[in-house]
């Protein structure tokens, strides 16, 4: 019976196949992801569940952050709105399951791209928005100023299922110090166990000391040690075996970094279409056919650097001008002596 | 006719295989599209991850194995605290709810109505996070008793440093079993000669003279170690050796056995009302005094309602003690669903076992109160 069953139901799909043919690219038809987000009307963006600069949602519920504009650069491109996103925030632990059990499509929370994650655990990492280190922050008052001043049983709190979790037991064993780690799920109970005196210091990535400060009760009273003891580049992840998803979600993200590249920001777009410069004029759509590809019009990346900005002008909306980070540091474009360096569109 | 009977049920044995057999295959199928591997095997592997606090020797160079292991004793640590505590508790505040004292009987009715009413973890965040806020740094903490400290980084006092402890643990055996056949032999005695013989007072002779014995002759001794403060930096302090308990710990058991213990005193309070006002009066007829009508006539009729109830309270401490992910104090959540499940991404694998464990563990609590309650059962002649 069951022979009969898988019969029917492939010769069903085969009959839908032919009635879509015409009305679909082949690209949508390829991505089930993409095909699905633009039935629902809506991009499934799992983000933190409350990260200042990164991700964060004010009073009245709207998300902010350079991991949500990546999924607002995603909507502006496949769906033509940016605000179209359906915001699912996530604990560090929760978060993988929630991308390959397909209740998320985009997952933009801070996380760390390793070997063990992209090739594991079925996902696909599209590309770094933000390269970061971990550090550690501790209080004024203790006259810690580098962590070759730690000492044996210094207690220290973070969040479970992190690579920070790894990164500090590889620290601490390297130099042969005894240490208590108290692990929480999520941020906030972090912050509050350590503003407590629960840990005489605080680990995760350096952006996320500098974001979780500003929420302690005396954000003064408390550094940042200059000491960064891992590399933690931080990107959006898609689901294994969508290589259009993918490629829209990494395209979306170079397009910010690119426009960045070639002066073009949210203001001077529309001039750009005009432009002498190919380059420029491929990124607002005025040339070329860069879109089709992905099944997308050609306006794809136009709507993105209109509606939500280059890669500069979501940094300093989201962590500069909120005094997280001013300083770019490495994430300032290759050409000026940053890290950030992205294939070129065309 | 039989026939008729079995097909029902034959039916719904299929149709919740098929059930079974389709979630399976679409989990496999989903899994083998997204490019997962289904396993155990990383079991065996190097968690490479610490824990703040084991009852086994742990460290990340071992497996994740072991690491399951140190969760589920800290579980059935939590667990069993948290049951002996709130019956403790229950108990007194069940009886104390009788009281013919009006404070106590209405103290005991408003502790049950403040702690029942409030959700479990808004309790265990009160007990962590505001007492904690309350509780001194270790360099500003008061000494209780002279060699102990609560303080915001736990609670530390004097450990003992045992010599031959396992000599000593034999002697408890050994008093425990001398203690049965004493018993055993002194129902004999009263049923077949009327003779009684003063168990109690026996038994807690055998418990105290043959460990003693032990230090005498068997060269089990005792030291101890008192925490001594030491300095991290500055203003930074913790307290050194003797025995210390993480200030998790200490949150999570009292927040699990004050929320429970309401539960456990109202069903002694209900097995107590339970029994008939008769069944005391003719107790009283028979010349029986209090403490006979109470241990010989109440408390065995009262037990009966009561047991059943309070099986589901130790029950449900066992499970809400999975709560402790939320204050860090490294269960078997924490450290295998969590931690682990992140580390590895074997989400089926992991929330399986897990759910397993906590069904084993649920299962011999109730097969345990089950075997005590048919054993306290009245046996109809």
């Amino acid at each position: 019976m069951f022979k009969y069953l898988k019969q029917l139901t492939s010769l069903v799909a085969m009959v839908a196949v032919l009635f879509t043919f015409t009305t679909e690219t082949m690209a949508a038809k390829k991505s089930k992801t993409l095909k699905n987000t633009q039935k629902k009307g809506f991009v499934r963006c799992g983000v933190s569940q409350g990260l200042p600069g990164f991700s964060n949602a004010d009073a009245a519920g709207n998300w902010t952050g350079v991991d949500v504009d990546v999924c607002r650069a995603v909507a502006a491109a496949v769906l033509g709105d940016a605000s179209k996103v359906k915001y699912t925030p996530l604990s560090a632990k929760e978060r993988f399951t929630a991308l390959t059990s397909g209740e998320i499509d985009i997952l933009s929370r801070n996380t760390t791209w390793t070997l063990s994650r992209d090739a594991d655990i079925g996902l696909t990492f599209v590309g770094v928005n933000f390269y970061d280190g971990q550090g550690f922050m501790v209080r004024k008052s203790s006259g810690i100023t580098s962590t070759s001043q730690f000492k044996n049983g210094i207690s220290a709190c973070t969040n479970i299922g992190t690579t920070t979790e790894l990164n500090m037991r590889d620290f601490f064993n390297s130099r042969g110090i005894s240490y208590e780690p108290v692990a929480f799920e999520k941020a906030d109970e972090v912050v509050a166990a350590y503003d407590a005196g629960r840990c005489d210091t605080y680990t995760t990535d350096k952006s996320g000391l500098a974001a979780q400060r500003t929420k302690m009760s005396n954000p003064d009273e408390h550094i940042v040690l200059p000491e960064t003891i891992s590399k933690e580049p931080l990107g959006p992840v898609v689901r294994q075996g969508d290589s259009v998803w993918e490629d829209i979600v990494r395209w979306s993200l170079n397009t910010m970094i690119e426009a960045e590249e070639y002066g073009i920001t949210s203001g001077n777009a529309d001039m750009m279409k005009t432009s002498d410069n190919p380059a420029i004029k491929r990124l607002v759509g005025s040339e070329g056919e860069l879109g089709a590809a992905f099944g997308l019009d050609n306006d794809w990346s136009y709507r993105i650097i209109t509606q939500v900005g280059n890669y500069g002008e979501s940094y300093k909306r989201n962590i500069a001008d909120t005094g997280i980070l001013p300083d770019r540091g490495p994430n300032e474009l290759w050409t000026k002596g940053g890290i950030l360096y992205v294939p070129p569109a065309r | 006719m039989k026939l008729k009977k079995i097909l029902p049920q034959l039916a719904t044995l299929f149709v919740v295989v098929l059930i079974f057999g389709f979630f399976t295959m679409n989990a496999q199928l989903n899994m083998e599209n997204r490019g997962i591997d289904f396993g155990y095997g990383f079991l065996t592997q190097e968690s490479s991850f610490d824990v703040q606090f084991s009852l086994i020797d742990y460290s990340g160079s071992d497996s994740y194995g072991r690491a399951y292991l140190v969760g589920l004793l800290n579980t059935l640590l939590v667990s069993v605290l948290g049951i002996i505590i709130c019956t403790i508790i229950g108990v007194i505040i069940g009886i104390a709810r009788l009281s013919p004292n009006y404070l106590i009987r209405t103290t005991a009715a408003w502790y049950v109505e403040f702690f029942r009413n409030i959700p479990l973890l808004l309790q265990i965040f009160f007990w962590y996070y505001a007492a904690l806020r309350a509780l001194p740094l270790p360099q500003d903490a008061e000494a209780i008793f002279g060699a102990s400290y609560l303080t915001i980084k736990g609670f530390y006092t004097p450990s003992l440093n045992w010599e031959n402890l396992e000599i000593f643990i034999y002697s408890v055996i050994a008093a425990i079993v001398a203690i049965v056949f004493v018993r055993i032999h002194a129902k004999k005695l009263r049923e077949n000669q009327g003779k009684h013989l003063p168990v109690l007072n026996i038994s807690i002779a055998i418990l105290f003279v043959l460990p003693l014995l032990t230090f005498l002759f068997g060269g089990v001794n005792v030291g101890y170690e008192t925490p001594e403060l030491k300095q991290l930096a500055k203003t930074s302090f913790k307290f050194e050796g003797g025995l210390s308990i993480p200030p998790e710990l200490l949150s999570l058991v009292i927040a699990l056995s004050l929320y429970t213990a309401t539960f456990v005193a109202e069903c002694v309070r209900a097995g107590i009302q339970g029994v008939g006002k008769g069944q005391r009066e003719a107790a009283a007829s028979i010349g029986l005094n209090r403490k006979q009508v109470l241990n010989l006539i109440i408390m065995p009729q009262a037990l009966r309602i009561i047991i059943p109830p309070t099986t589901n309270q130790y029950l449900n401490l066992t499970k809400n003690s999975s709560l402790a992910a939320a204050i860090a104090y490294p269960d078997l959540v924490l450290v295998f669903a969590g931690t682990a499940l992140m580390q590895t991404g074997k989400a089926i694998e992991i929330v399986s076992i897990t759910m397993l464990t906590y069904l084993t563990l649920s299962l011999s609590i109730s097969f345990f109160m089950n075997w005590y309650n048919a054993k306290i059962a009245i046996v109809e002649k």
